[in-house]
């Protein structure tokens, strides 16, 4: 199954001259284009990446936040919500930033991105708030209505508190997903780190680059996920023993 | 609207463009998709079912069975896709080694929470009756686990179904992904067509593993549990949280 490419390829990317050498032979990976491009395609793009992410999840955060505090109080509404996010959970990436392209005012944009993104966000983090709150101890509501606190003081206070470790998993499983469905997104905005790895393969497929952007498109999922671990000890630290 | 309605024409075509040239057709790149996909989901399964199981049967690994799954919600499709074009080239290998390298670490935890996760009151039952460890698991632990254990292959499916077509965006040919990626051919109406095609791929791939799961869900568990069909996609939060 392996197949190794056929011949030296030569890139026009890393520019001529003998010093990009490597860049020309299209080794597995040169250093020095990295070091030359740093500045004008890798940091931007991961820079858009992150932006991309940070959006997404913030808008996706409310509405499901939202969608899950009107579930927790009217039970209808659980099945429908979870129907439609799971239908758009099921979706394929692809599909869906294709599907949104010829929604007039949509196009090709970062919008359309977004809402592509948010719509994989809803599922996860509806589904995990819900539950959390629904596993708070019903002694411990009845406690704290015993001691003369209202619904909203209740919430507050006791329910989202006790829900929270629940509320910042789906909040990580969100945002990885997000980070990685980004890359798609390059599609349709040319933005991210999907941009240079859709133009290295553009480009003779032309390795260092789709090393280094699907690497740092990697990295910065594992460490998103890693900072989200350290937010959610941080945030219930009576958790941390439970492991 | 006038792009979709076009688009289900280009569907109704099999996928041709009028006036140009012939073109592999829809049904073609659909059972394409399904068979790229399959072959991956298969090794995957072949790999990941027995690890799974018997780590959570002897109740062992769960650092490496939990971490795995955490650690493959990380790895963006198209970087692996990536990664993978540079190391071994375009071609179906780099492709299918994507897909096994996305599937197995779902299938893995889940095997390992399913059948981990088992209330020892029942396996001591069982192994008071006399049943022997293979037994037990393949008696009571496997049946009892199988909602968990379907839970990450339908995941992993669908992980699998949509790397299948983003894999076109990396160069290799033969999938319906190759539709998006050629604009140019196909216009925005095939293109769509083609979006509306794998996003029902994927949901008819969805529901039949649930009615398959719910074939073989034996019929105690499914009372227990409160036959819920359709609306269990998406992955199970396996946190330690």
């Amino acid at each position: 199954m392996l197949l190794l490419a056929a011949g030296p390829v030569i890139p026009t990317f890393g520019g001529g001259g003998s010093s990009f050498s490597c860049e020309r032979a299209n080794r597995l990976f040169c250093p020095s284009w990295v070091s030359h491009n740093w500045g004008s395609v890798l940091w931007p793009a991961l820079r858009q990446h992150v932006e991309l992410t940070l959006i997404a999840v913030a808008i996706g955060f409310v509405i499901s936040t939202t969608l899950a505090l009107i579930a927790y109080r009217r039970r209808w509404l659980e099945r429908p919500v979870l129907v439609v996010t799971s239908i758009l959970y099921t979706i394929p990436s692809l599909a869906l930033f294709e599907l949104l392209e010829p929604v007039p005012g949509l196009g090709l944009s970062r919008t359309t991105a977004e809402i592509a993104l948010v719509s994989y966000t809803l599922l996860i983090m509806f589904r995990n708030t819900l539950t959390g709150l629904r596993e708070v101890p019903p002694d411990v509501r009845d406690a704290a209505a015993g001691m003369g606190m209202g619904p909203l003081q209740l919430l507050l206070r006791i329910e989202l508190p006790l829900a929270l470790p629940a509320i910042i998993a789906g909040l990580r499983i969100a945002t990885v997903t997000v980070i990685s469905l980004a890359t798609v997104a390059s599609l349709i905005d040319n933005e991210g780190l999907g941009a240079p790895i859709l133009s290295a393969i553009a480009n003779e497929v032309f390795k260092t680059e789709l090393i280094a952007a699907g690497g740092m498109a990697v990295v910065l999922a594992l460490m998103a996920d890693g900072v989200l671990v350290l937010l959610q000890r941080r945030l219930t630290p009576w958790t941390r023993t439970a492991i | 609207m006038h792009n979709f309605v076009e688009a289900f024409k280009f569907i109704g075509r099999n996928g041709q463009v009028p006036g140009g040239p012939h073109l592999p057709t829809l049904v073609h790149l659909t059972l394409e998709t399904l068979k790229i996909a399959g072959i991956g989901i298969a090794i995957a399964l072949v790999i990941a079912i027995p690890v799974g199981v018997w780590l959570g049967h002897v109740h062992r690994g769960s650092f490496v069975a939990i971490n795995l799954g955490n650690i493959w919600r990380s790895l963006p499709s198209l970087a692996v896709l990536a990664i993978g074009v540079a190391v071994l080239g375009i071609g179906l290998g780099n492709v299918e080694l994507a897909l096994v390298v996305l599937a197995v670490p779902p299938i893995i935890t889940n095997g390992y929470v399913a059948i981990d996760g088992i209330d020892a009151d029942i396996v001591d039952a069982a192994r008071g009756m006399g049943l022997t460890g293979r037994e037990i698991l393949l008696k009571v632990e496997l049946p009892l686990g199988i909602p968990l254990i379907f839970a990450g292959i339908r995941t992993a499916a669908l992980f699998v179904v949509s790397t299948t077509t983003i894999a076109a965006l990396t160069g290799y040919s033969g999938s319906l992904g190759d539709i998006i990626n050629n604009e140019t051919s196909y216009r925005l109406s095939g293109v769509l067509g083609a979006a509306i095609c794998i996003a029902l791929l994927a949901l008819v791939v969805e529901f039949s593993l649930a009615g398959v799961q719910r074939v073989l869900t034996p019929r105690g568990v499914k009372l227990a549990a409160g036959d819920d069909f359709g609306v269990s996609i998406a992955p199970v939060v396996t946190e330690p949280a």
